[in-house]
């Protein structure tokens, strides 16, 4: 038996928020698996199966959440798995979930990712005092902005682009009714005032902090023939170490080789001219033109110009991002999934006030840990085979 | 062998817990001395409640109070109390069914020895004398029998307990690897024991890794570095944050010794942070002999050397 088709019929979030103090971690997850649910037209007795993801465990100080979640989940008398892979994990996590309906055992997959940022400290996290070594360690940003810098240097970006993607980003997001950040107003010039934190990267140009939850429904071909469905065309994830010798930290061999592999399995020769739109794993704002190279969007050094240029934008070339991404919604342990998400509704027609117009695949990204894993999936309004990836849109 | 080095490492945090509607209201009745558990579809009755069905998944929403009184189901005696468990003398821990409950619950009970313990005993709530909406609002559990505890005043008026403080502690003893424990014993003496070199690739690393990670292969070679290098690139960290040892702002910045092959983080100082630059030369400033031990915290910081910056090439390959 070959690999099966598979495809999103539902997705569901949360409304993502600084706190949300009115829901526990449990409720908060069934307000994402409900919504799934209804848009699947499906209920919890039709799944078989259920995947759940979340952000590593002292950042929200639980360790098991596949034992204390299985109620509320709805995975008593079925299959749960836990799956763990630092802030990709609700990219890997769907992954996952589709990969159980690929290999044929399971007709309808339930897959959950989340996180309550609020109830702990991510920053703090982040950076544990281990002992013998310098306790130069600032959060994420501190590790990330000394390869955004090497970013800039690499490729001669000029120095606004950060701001731009912020602007972009944020006003997308005040599109979108789910978001936490919804800053309509935001300008290059009150991003480039903002406080710098890590030097190169301001406050602006940084994801919030928030509570939030993602789930979707992942079935078959016989259960999403001839109803609204996005066709998984192709999967991916790549790891690599943390440190060695001569890692390229901007350019991470592990990502370039996870799109190699997705665009290779969907299809696709030339991902600009063929994917309509990309939600892609952006927590500062400067990892938009890096990845765009990353992916194969554009060539090394030359990320920045598609972001310089409007192309990323709705209504450009190839909008990345059209829901807010990760600088508007930022629950960790289901950043990742968002994406995911948001790459089926749009090819699904379901993306409201920020729906791309004649969107027909759509890449969802998500990367995590110090730049070492990385989830893909293509996901198309046809099934796979049935049209070219031409890219629907002029 | 290398008797390797090993320090404390301890991570603890006060995590919040928004309880969602089912234990808002279980401890809320807490601090009234009440006990409340939820009725399940079956009819079971849960104590404590659970938020959602465990057979049909649906929310669960009608409360249920039960008796502050039960029955032993099964125990386990624990002869030698831990740092924060609900005694300080020797327990037991036991699974209590509450009367009008269908579940049991985990709880201790004052028992004083094993022996006054047996299934199917009678034990009774020890409430603590000023409840908080708290689990250990319930102190333990005692034998029934004798005088009961004075009845239950009533309680005040008050909002709902929506939030709970769960402390969580964590004590490592962390080791360092045989390989880094020759490096960090160097560091005391104040060099730079680096290596292994790797035999495949030729790459050094420092702290040495014992195996290259590209490579897989022992590294066994030992190189001993230079305490000069160039930054490769840095950041400046502006934002004070829980658990910070260095004042902001202040320079991170990957040092790649001469003669290493990757770059580590360390504390740039003695210029503006607005000078440092990618390329700087710097060295190591030490901090006083007699303050030297088994740590990188040896070197104080890097300071510029004053030398032409290094060309961009000549580090590209450890960005």
């Amino acid at each position: 038996m070959g690999k099966q088709l598979a495809a999103v019929i539902g997705s569901g979030q949360t409304h993502h928020r600084s706190k949300r103090l009115d829901v526990s971690m449990a409720g908060l997850c069934r307000e994402a698996i409900d919504r799934a649910l209804a848009d699947a037209a499906v209920d919890l007795a039709d799944i078989e199966a259920v995947v759940v993801g979340k952000a590593p465990d002292l950042f929200e100080g639980v360790m098991m959440p596949e034992l204390f979640l299985a109620d509320a989940l709805g995975a008593v008398g079925k299959p749960l798995l836990r799956v763990h892979t630092a802030g990709s994990v609700g990219g890997s996590t769907a992954n996952v979930a589709a990969s159980l309906v690929h290999s044929g055992l399971h007709r309808r997959v339930l897959a959950v990712a989340f996180e309550k940022q609020s109830e702990s400290n991510a920053m703090w996290a982040l950076s544990i005092p281990t002992p013998f070594v310098m306790p130069v360690h600032a959060g994420a940003g501190g590790y990330f902005a000394p390869h955004v810098r090497s970013y800039i240097r690499r490729s001669g970006a000029p120095e606004h682009i950060g701001a731009m993607v912020a602007v972009k980003d944020r006003r997308n997001g005040a599109r979108n009714p789910y978001a936490h950040l919804r800053q309509g107003d935001i300008t290059l010039e009150s991003v480039r005032s903002s406080t710098m934190l890590w030097d190169p990267i301001r406050y602006d140009e940084t994801c919030p902090s928030s509570d939030g939850a993602c789930a979707m429904v992942i079935a078959d071909e016989g259960t999403a023939s001839g109803r609204p469905a996005a066709w998984i065309h192709g999967t991916a994830m790549r790891t690599e170490p943390t440190t060695f010798a001569g890692r390229d930290q901007v350019n991470p061999q592990a990502g370039r080789d996870a799109a190699a592999a997705a665009w290779k399995e969907a299809g696709i020769a030339d991902p600009l001219s063929s994917v309509d739109v990309a939600e892609i794993y952006v927590p500062f704002s400067w990892f938009e033109p890096m990845w765009l190279e990353n992916l194969g969007f554009a060539e090394e050094g030359q990320g920045w110009k598609l972001t310089e240029t409007g192309a990323t934008e709705i209504g450009g070339r190839l909008p990345v991002n059209p829901s807010g991404g990760v600088l508007c919604s930022n629950p960790i342990g289901a950043s990742g999934m968002l994406r995911f998400a948001e790459a089926a509704m749009q090819v699904m027609g379901r993306a409201g006030e920020h729906q791309v117009d004649r969107a027909r695949t759509a890449l969802g990204h998500a990367y995590g840990g110090g730049s070492q894993y990385f989830a893909l999936w293509v996901v198309g309004a046809g099934k796979p085979g049935a049209e070219p990836h031409t890219g629907g849109r002029p | 062998m290398v008797e390797v080095l090993s320090a404390p490492l301890e991570v603890g945090f006060d995590y919040t817990r928004s309880l969602g509607p089912a234990l808002s209201r279980f401890m809320t009745a807490l601090r009234e001395r009440r006990i409340e558990g939820v009725r399940g579809s079956d009819g079971r009755v849960y104590v404590p409640p659970v938020e959602y069905d465990p057979a049909t998944a649906e929310p669960l929403t009608e409360p249920v109070e039960v008796s502050a009184e039960g029955t032993v189901l099964s125990w386990s005696w624990m002869p030698e109390p831990l740092p924060g468990q609900p005694l300080d003398r020797p327990f037991a821990w036991a699974l209590i069914r509450l009367d009008g409950a269908d579940t049991a619950m985990l709880h201790a009970v004052d028992a004083g020895t094993p022996e006054r313990m047996r299934s199917g005993m009678r034990v009774r709530a020890r409430w603590a004398a000023e409840p908080v909406g708290h689990i250990r609002d319930i102190v333990c559990f005692e034998p029934a029998g004798g005088s009961a505890s004075p009845p239950t005043p009533a309680a005040e008026p008050a909002e709902p307990v929506t939030m709970v403080t769960t402390p969580i502690h964590l004590s490592y003893r962390h080791s360092a690897s045989p390989g880094e424990s020759r490096y960090l014993r160097g560091l005391a003496d104040g060099r730079l024991l680096g290596g292994g070199r790797c035999p495949a690739c030729g790459k050094v690393y420092i702290p040495p890794r014992g195996a290259c990670p590209a490579d897989g292969v022992p590294t066994a070679e030992e190189v001993e570095l230079p305490d000069v290098g160039t930054v490769t690139t840095f950041c400046i960290v502006n934002v004070p944050f829980l658990g910070q040892r260095i004042k902001p702002p202040y320079v991170a910045a990957y040092v790649l010794l001469d003669g290493a092959d990757i770059p580590f983080l360390h504390l740039v100082l003695g210029c503006p942070v607005d000078e440092v630059r990618m390329g700087m030369r710097v060295t190591a400033v030490w901090r006083p002999r007699e303050e030297w031990g088994t740590t990188m915290q040896n070197i104080d910081h890097f300071k510029p050397t004053g030398e032409p910056d290094a060309p961009f090439e000549s580090y590209a390959q450890h960005l």
